[in-house]
């Protein structure tokens, strides 16, 4: 068990040392940084820059510098801002994490028990039903999925605000696209895993006891089925903050993803390292954190 | 075989799908009534986009102030001439729709094949030589997976400026992990197996052990991969464009008219409506195809 924790812990940090050097390619991948950053400046000024930032330095010095400087938690100026790129993001992160929570809650609360039924009533028109969903959200663009939210909810039935932010009521649509995008495929792992155990030796053995249907279910057949489930969720969180970027320009929300998009768009590149870099960061903790859940749940491994 | 025969031993190799599988297979797909609705209209979706100066009824590109916001059809004053409506500069929106399936489908399947090499040589590598090599390509997935795609996507792409080649390499490059996973489970499972083994013991040199008798038997797994990797880099565009960071070019794409129509969602919603209906209908069209593929395909299933 030990050494087992241990092994995670190195890969996390051989992990992190490959996601900060992706997000060091960001602004070295076009060859001429300087060039990115300052696109119309006469030469004598990317010269002075590429001097100052370090630029004409061998990479891998350069690398070295910006895994210490983001180890301090700097990531530069932002160059639209002109404030340190970190706390801007910062900033913006519970918006990001709040919608994502949300997505993931209600994503779970939906795809558990239809999941579960449609497993149990196998071949029945409601499970047909369900795939047939599964298959239509799996299809949609998330963004347009939150425009036709938009368009029946706040155009036409007047409800709910179009977008913003500040009210619960803001909340509901950005979080209901956003999980749209998740509970299919939930759906569907929580399906097959179920029709995987449900008809294994030991649930067969506890209805042969005269165990309950409901009770064979929920207790025996359910908790197996978790266990993929636990590690399918936290690879969704990845997904759902990348879902999440688009959702919160739809609706113009305050969060990370809009912040990203922005300094995109203005080629703001310190902000858009440290946005990638700090997402990336909770995507690799989060399963980090799924992982150690997954060997304590883990009887098979707990034991040893 | 007798000890100290000089005939060249021969090796029976099961190709991935023999001619027997081939037409059962097709039965299989042909009886499904989902798929060959999926089949029937990605064959319009392609056929419209080759088409495309033939069947559009305008140039996408012609403005025309006068009938600006004309609505669908169906709806009171529409025109018969512009069937699902004008946008804010009077073009027609059906005919943006029909050439912007070409740049979606010419994103999508070149990203896929960018994807494909890429992942399914490092797959490959992975499961045939095992060991450091092994460990390696795995922490380079286990990176990539650690960021949202999309994400990684749109700050490449801006870093190398947009164009039709860089979305096309982007979205192949952060796209390639499910093939190296895929191949590389389903090799490891095969270099245990007795006819691998024999053309192990026979000599056969590394090489040929990959290209003859491990890659051809993943090819089932790999074209159900595909077609779904096709929606999701049809899926990736569409965003990547909606965001901003298009393709470059003056065609229109789906995803830049669903941006344009959100602007406008309170006055004109059959803006937005069409072009995600036509993302929505391809994608779902790859998905069945894909999804009975993958039980045709699939000698343990029925």
């Amino acid at each position: 068990m030990l050494t087992l924790v241990a092994r995670r812990v190195i890969r996390l940090a051989v992990v992190l040392a490959g996601v900060s050097l992706v997000t060091f390619a960001i602004l070295h991948v076009s060859g001429d940084p300087v060039s990115l950053m300052m696109p119309e400046a006469p030469e004598a000024d990317r010269a002075a820059l590429r001097q100052s930032m370090g630029f004409n330095k061998p990479l891998p010095v350069q690398f070295g510098r910006f895994v210490a400087s983001i180890a301090r938690g700097d990531f530069g100026q932002s160059f639209f801002h002109r404030e340190p790129a970190l706390p801007l993001v910062l900033e913006r992160m519970p918006v990001t994490l709040l919608l994502t929570v949300l997505a993931m809650g209600l994503s779970l609360l939906v795809a558990v028990p239809i999941g579960i039924l449609s497993a149990v009533r196998r071949n029945s028109v409601f499970d047909h039903g369900t795939t047939l969903v599964v298959f239509l959200g799996t299809s949609m663009p998330v963004f347009w999925t939150g425009i036709m939210l938009m368009l029946l909810f706040a155009v036409h039935l007047r409800l709910l605000p179009v977008s913003g932010w500040g009210s619960w009521a803001a909340l509901v649509l950005p979080a209901l696209t956003l999980a749209s995008a998740s509970t299919p495929l939930l759906l569907r792992i929580v399906r097959s895993s179920m029709l995987e155990v449900i008809n294994l030796d030991y649930v067969r053995t506890a209805r042969a006891k005269g165990v309950s249907e409901w009770l064979v279910i929920c207790h025996h057949a359910l908790v197996n089925a978790a266990l993929p489930l636990v590690t399918v969720a936290g690879l969704q969180f990845g997904l759902l903050l990348g879902g999440a970027v688009v959702t919160e320009t739809v609706f113009a929300v305050p969060g990370v993803g809009r912040l990203i998009v922005g300094a995109i768009r203005q080629l703001d590149f310190p902000i858009v390292q440290a946005g990638v870099f700090l997402l990336a960061l909770i995507v690799v903790l989060v399963n980090f954190a799924v992982d150690m859940l997954y060997l304590y749940l883990n009887p098979q491994i707990r034991v040893r | 075989m007798s000890v100290g025969t000089l005939a060249p031993p021969t090796v029976a190799v099961p190709s991935a799908l023999s001619d027997i599988d081939r037409s059962r297979a097709w039965r299989k797909f042909a009886r499904n009534p989902a798929a060959i609705a999926g089949a029937l209209i990605l064959l319009i979706v392609i056929g419209a986009a080759v088409a495309a100066p033939y069947v559009a009824p305008h140039d996408p590109a012609r403005q025309s102030l006068i009938r600006r916001f004309t609505p669908p059809l169906w709806v009171q004053g529409g025109n018969a001439g512009y069937p699902l409506g004008t946008d804010q500069v009077g073009r027609d929106i059906l005919s943006r729709i029909i050439y912007g399936a070409r740049i979606s489908l010419v994103v999508g399947i070149s990203a896929v094949v960018v994807s494909l090499v890429v992942g399914v040589t490092l797959g490959l590598l992975s499961g045939f030589l095992r060991g450091r090599v092994d460990a390696v390509i795995m922490t380079i997935v286990d990176v990539t997976l650690s960021f949202p795609q999309l994400l990684l996507a749109l700050a490449f792409v801006a870093a190398l400026g947009p164009s039709l080649g860089t979305i096309i390499v982007v979205l192949g490059l952060t796209g390639w992990e499910r093939y190296t996973r895929v191949v590389r489970a389903e090799v490891l499972a095969l270099r245990e197996k007795d006819f691998v083994e024999a053309a192990r013991a026979m000599g056969a040199s590394p090489t040929r052990m990959v290209l003859r008798h491990l890659l051809p038997n993943t090819f089932s797994s790999i074209i159900v991969m595909s077609t779904l990797q096709v929606a999701q880099a049809i899926l990736q565009e569409a965003a990547l464009s909606f965001l901003g960071v298009g393709t470059g070019s003056a065609h229109p794409t789906w995803g830049q008219m669903i941006a344009l129509g959100r602007d406008f969602v309170s006055v004109a919603w059959w803006l937005a409506t069409f072009p995600g209906l036509a993302i929505l209908l391809t994608v779902l069209a790859i998905n069945l195809v894909g999804d009975r593929l993958r039980d045709a395909l699939d000698p343990r299933v029925g």
